[in-house]
């Protein structure tokens, strides 16, 4: 393991998401939106709340191709990456989750109900249990990499989870929660965050793409500095 | 730094482009906190919030950097 400079120690991309983000929190609280009942401004949430589930799946994909790649080759390096990756993945994974609820129970709750019947329904969402599923399939791969000592053995069997983990992630995010009745948008084979034809009008693109775009890179910047440390620790160790 | 050029310059077209995107409904939204201007004080916490969470990763950063200096 060496510490071959990369695209880790390049700053252009890095500059890319903090001027993402500035402007994703300008024209996010600024920009117009569609004024739409019960969503009213909580719509804005879409920059935010949506982004973490973007920015989740793209660096558990990024996770799976290192653990791919580590097959591959059996270099501890790419073992390393995938799971840092896929840490931050579930970190955001985590944000998704709590911002959602957050969102859900100004949206979703039922004021003529006490607070626990709209709590009872909401918690029964197929959306919700999906997403709940697919991270706690991801906290079961960092279980599973502490509890095996051998370094080889523990990178070669939590690369191979990796890919069950992806192949879950997916259904239980993707497919599960558009066949089954929900509160969440996206029923009915319908896009569950960017419904055009009734939520989101396409203003809203112009802050949500490079919304997911900042959020993702700051996901990955997070990440390289984790490797780079673990590279760090791990070269100190071997020395 | 080509790039970087490019991206400040579409910045402001992509905010332009939101401006002229006009909408009328009878939906309550946050008129009265646009109208008055307090908005813009969500967006200056908000802004700050994000801008020391950027810093301290911009240091770590650069510790390990630094680190990596010493360990080669």
């Amino acid at each position: 393991m060496t510490n071959e400079k990369n695209y880790m120690h390049k700053s252009w991309w890095k500059l890319i998401a903090v001027v993402l983000l500035t402007y994703t929190v300008i024209a996010g609280f600024l920009g117009p939106v569609p004024h739409l009942p019960l969503l009213q401004e909580t719509i804005r949430n879409l920059y935010f709340h949506v982004c973490m589930w973007f920015a989740m799946m793209i660096l558990f994909t990024v996770s799976v191709v290192n653990s791919i790649r580590y097959l591959r080759t059996f270099n501890l390096k790419y073992d390393i990456y995938a799971r840092q990756f896929a840490v931050v993945a579930i970190v955001f994974g985590i944000l998704g989750y709590i911002t959602g609820a957050i969102w859900a129970s100004y949206t979703w709750a039922d004021p003529n109900k006490p607070a626990a019947n709209s709590f009872s329904t909401i918690a029964r969402d197929p959306k919700l249990i999906g997403a709940a599923i697919a991270l706690l399939v991801y906290f079961a791969y960092l279980i599973l990499r502490d509890s095996v000592q051998d370094m080889d053995k523990k990178a070669r069997i939590s690369a191979v989870y990796n890919i069950f983990a992806y192949a879950i992630l997916f259904p239980s995010i993707w497919i599960l929660p558009r066949i089954l009745p929900s509160l969440h948008p996206g029923n009915d084979g319908e896009n569950p965050a960017l419904d055009v034809k009734n939520d989101i009008d396409s203003g809203m693109r112009t802050v949500f793409y490079p919304a997911v775009i900042g959020w993702t890179l700051l996901g990955v910047w997070i990440a390289t500095l984790k490797i780079r440390f673990s590279l760090l620790k791990e070269k100190k160790m071997s020395a | 730094m080509k790039i970087i050029r490019q991206l400040f310059l579409l910045l402001p077209a992509l905010l332009f482009s939101l401006l002229t995107l006009a909408q009328s409904k009878p939906v309550e939204m946050a008129d009265t906190m646009r109208s008055n201007g307090r908005i813009y004080v969500v967006v200056a916490v908000a802004l700050t919030i994000m801008a020391g969470l950027i810093l301290y990763v911009f240091r770590l950063d650069r510790k390990i950097s630094r680190l990596e200096k010493e360990s080669n």
